[in-house]
C-alpha cells in the first residue's frame, strides 16, 4: 500500500481491494455520460426516486406509532397527530408524499411519450417502468386502507368488489379479505403488503430500472443515439458526465421542487379534500357509506373509465385496458424518428389528444353529477384516450416526420 | 471546453451551497430525531402522583405507588428510627449524601424533607430490581446490628432507613429520592417540587 497517499484515500484503495466502490462511482456517476441536452422533463426521473426515499423514512416513522388494527387504526393515526411531537408533519409529508410521488410519475411518463423513450432498444426499460407503476398504484390502494376513514373502508370495499366480476370473483375477494367483509384481517393483511412487501419489490423494479437504464444509455429532447458519434476516447460527442453536470442540475431541480412541496405540507396538508379526502377524518362505519364518493385523484381517470361503460364487466375491462395498453406502447409505434420534435402532424395531435383526455377524464372523475352530458362526455374521452393507442400503429406510420439532424441541437 | 472559469467564484458558490444544503438536513432531521421523545400522552402518564398519607402514623407504616411506572415507596419512620441512623455512618459508603442521588432538599441526615416521610424510589441501584422492606425486628439473616432498613432480593444489596448504602454490595449509590412536596398533613405529591 502506498504511504505517500492520505488516510481516506488508503482506506478507499483498501475497501476497492474488497468491494468496488470507486468503480461503481466511475461506472454509474463520474464517467457515465448522459446526453448533454436534458430540459426540464428530465428532472422528474430523480425526482421520483427522492420521493421513494422520502415515502420508506416517513413510512418507517409513522409504522412506529401506527396500530394495523381494526380497534386502534383510526385511533393510532389521531394519536400521530396531536401526540408525538412532529407526527403531523411525518403524517403529512407521507400522504402529501403520495399524491406527489403520481404527479411526478405520471409527468415521468408523459417525458417517455414526448420523445419516445420506450422505443428500441429501450422497450424493457420502459416496461420495467410500467411494472413499477402497477406496484406504486397497489401499494397507493393498500397504504389507503391503513388510516381506518370511512373513504378508506369504503374505497378498499368498492375495488376489491371489482375483482368479483373476475372467473370465481366472490371466492378471490374473500381470499385478499381474508374474512367475508373489509375487516380487521384485512387490514393487517394490508398493512404487511404496504409496509415490506411491496415497497421491496419496488425497490427491486427501481434497481432493475436503472440497471437497464445505465446499460442501454438515456435517451435525450432530440430522440437520437448519441453512442453513434463517439470521440477518441470512446465517449460520446455530444454528451457530459452525469456528475457533477446532472447531478447539481438535479438538486437544484430538487430544492424548487422541495418549495412546492413543504407549501403543500405546511399550508394545505389535504389540498380541498383531493390529496385527503375530508370523509377519511370519520372513522370507518360498515353500516354507512358515504354520500359522496370517489377514489383519490391519481385514480380519477381509470375511475371515469370504469363509469364510461355502461356494463359491469366491460367497464373493469375497459379500465384494466387503459393501464395494460401502456405496456404495448414500444411494439404500437412505428414512427421512424422518437423526439415530438421531429414527429409529423398527426402524432403531435394524436399525443395532445391523448394527453387532454387522460387529464380531463381525471377531472371528470372527481365531479359528483349525474347530467346526462356527463356520460356522453366521459364516453367520447374513453374513445380518444383508446384511439391514441389502438390506432397508433397506422397514423405513426404514415405520419409525415421531419428530418432529422445529425448531432443533438 | 474552456478552462478558463474564476475559480473564487466556484468555490464561494459551492461553499455556500453546502453550508445552505447542510443546514437544511440538519433542519430535516430535527423532526424525525424529535418524534423519537416520549410522546405528549407518555408525558402526561409521567406526571405527578398523588398519595394519601394520613393513615401512614406508625413506625414501618408504608405504601407503595407508581409513579412513571416505576414503584416509589413512602415510609413513616419514628423518632426513634431517625435517631438510630446515625449509627450506621461507618458502615456507609456515602453517609452525607454526597452523590446527587437526591434533590437538594434532601440532602440531609434523613434524606427527607419532613423527618418522618421517606419517600424513595423502589429500585436498586445496582441493576434496578425492588427491594423488600426490612424491619430490625424481622425474621433476616442481615447480622446482629440490622437496624432496619430495604433489601435487595437479586444481588443482597443492603440500604438503610434512609435509603443510603451499606459498603460491600454490589450497589454502589443510595436509592435514589424523587421530587415531591406535601400538599398539607393528609397528602404528599411526588414527582413536583414546592415552589
Amino acid at each position: 500500500m502506498d504511504k505517500r497517499l492520505s488516510a481516506p484515500l488508503r482506506f478507499l484503495g483498501w475497501l476497492d481491494d474488497r468491494i468496488p466502490v470507486s468503480r461503481f462511482w466511475h461506472d454509474h456517476m463520474a464517467c457515465y455520460y448522459a446526453p448533454k441536452n436534458f430540459n426540464f422533463w428530465y428532472y422528474f426521473g430523480s425526482l421520483a426516486l427522492f420521493m421513494l426515499v422520502l415515502q420508506i423514512v416517513t413510512g418507517i416513522w409513522l409504522a412506529m406509532n401506527y396500530k394495523p388494527s381494526a380497534e386502534f387504526a383510526f385511533a393510532s393515526v389521531e394519536y400521530i397527530m396531536r401526540d408525538v411531537d412532529w407526527g403531523w408533519l411525518l403524517r403529512y409529508m407521507h400522504s402529501t408524499g403520495a399524491s406527489f410521488f403520481f404527479i411526478v410519475i405520471y409527468l415521468h411518463m408523459f417525458r417517455a411519450l414526448l420523445y419516445g423513450s420506450y422505443r428500441e432498444p429501450r422497450e424493457l426499460l420502459w416496461t420495467i417502468g410500467m411494472l413499477s407503476y402497477l406496484v406504486l398504484m397497489a401499494e397507493a390502494f393498500f397504504g389507503y386502507l391503513l388510516p381506518w376513514g370511512q373513504m378508506s373502508y369504503w374505497g378498499a370495499k368498492v375495488i376489491i368488489s371489482v375483482f368479483s366480476v373476475l372467473p370465481w370473483g366472490d371466492e378471490l375477494a374473500t381470499l385478499m379479505r381474508g374474512d367475508y367483509l373489509i375487516s380487521d384481517a384485512t387490514l393487517n393483511r394490508f398493512f404487511a403488503l404496504h409496509v415490506i412487501a411491496l415497497p421491496l419489490l419496488l425497490g427491486i423494479l427501481v434497481g432493475a430500472h436503472l440497471m437497464a437504464l445505465h446499460h442501454v444509455g438515456s435517451n435525450n429532447p432530440d430522440g437520437l443515439e448519441i453512442k453513434r458519434r463517439k470521440d477518441a476516447q470512446g465517449r460520446p460527442l455530444d454528451s457530459v458526465p452525469f456528475h457533477p453536470y446532472y447531478t447539481v442540475k438535479d438538486i437544484f431541480g430538487l430544492s424548487v421542487f422541495l418549495f412546492i412541496f413543504f407549501a403543500i405540507v405546511f399550508f394545505a396538508p389535504d389540498l380541498g379534500g383531493y390529496f385527503l379526502e375530508h370523509n377519511n377524518f370519520v372513522a370507518a362505519d360498515p353500516l354507512k357509506t358515504p354520500d359522496t364518493i370517489a377514489p383519490v385523484w391519481y385514480f380519477t381517470p381509470f375511475y371515469s373509465i370504469l363509469r364510461a361503460i355502461p356494463h359491469k364487466l366491460g367497464g373493469v375491462i375497459a379500465m384494466g385496458a387503459a393501464v395494460m395498453l401502456f405496456f404495448l406502447l414500444p411494439w404500437l409505434d412505428r414512427g421512424r424518428v422518437r423526439s415530438i420534435r421531429y414527429r409529423g402532424p398527426i402524432f403531435r395531435g394524436a399525443l395532445a389528444a391523448f394527453a387532454f383526455s387522460f387529464v380531463a377524464l381525471g377531472v371528470l372523475g372527481t365531479l359528483h353529477t349525474d347530467r346526462p352530458w356527463y356520460n356522453y362526455t366521459l364516453r367520447t374521452l374513453t374513445a380518444v384516450y383508446f384511439a391514441f393507442f389502438l390506432l397508433m400503429p397506422i397514423y405513426s406510420r404514415y405520419d409525415r416526420e421531419l428530418p432529422e439532424p445529425e448531432r443533438l441541437r | 471546453m474552456s478552462r478558463d472559469f474564476d475559480q473564487r467564484r466556484r468555490r464561494f458558490l459551492t461553499t455556500t451551497a453546502t453550508v445552505v444544503g447542510g443546514g437544511g438536513l440538519v433542519a430535516a432531521a430535527v423532526p424525525f430525531l424529535t418524534s423519537l421523545q416520549p410522546s405528549a400522552r407518555a408525558r402526561i402518564a409521567s406526571g405527578p402522583v398523588d398519595v394519601d398519607i394520613s393513615d401512614l402514623r406508625k413506625g414501618g407504616a408504608r405504601r407503595t405507588v407508581k409513579w412513571r411506572g416505576r414503584p416509589v415507596v413512602v415510609l413513616y419512620r419514628t423518632p426513634e428510627m431517625i435517631g438510630e441512623l446515625r449509627e450506621n455512618d461507618p458502615q456507609l459508603r456515602d453517609p452525607k449524601s454526597l452523590k446527587a442521588q437526591q434533590p437538594e432538599f434532601a440532602r440531609n441526615e434523613y434524606r427527607s424533607l419532613r423527618p418522618e416521610y421517606l419517600v424513595l424510589l423502589a429500585q436498586c441501584t445496582h441493576f434496578g430490581c425492588v427491594p423488600i422492606y426490612l424491619a430490625a425486628g424481622a425474621e433476616h439473616n442481615l447480622g446482629e446490628d440490622w437496624n432496619g432498613g430495604f433489601y435487595c432480593p437479586c444481588h443482597r444489596s443492603r440500604f438503610d432507613l434512609a435509603g443510603r448504602v451499606y459498603k460491600g454490595v454490589p450497589a454502589q449509590l443510595n436509592l435514589e429520592v424523587p421530587l415531591y412536596r406535601f400538599s398539607g398533613e393528609q397528602k404528599l405529591i411526588i414527582g413536583e417540587e414546592a415552589v
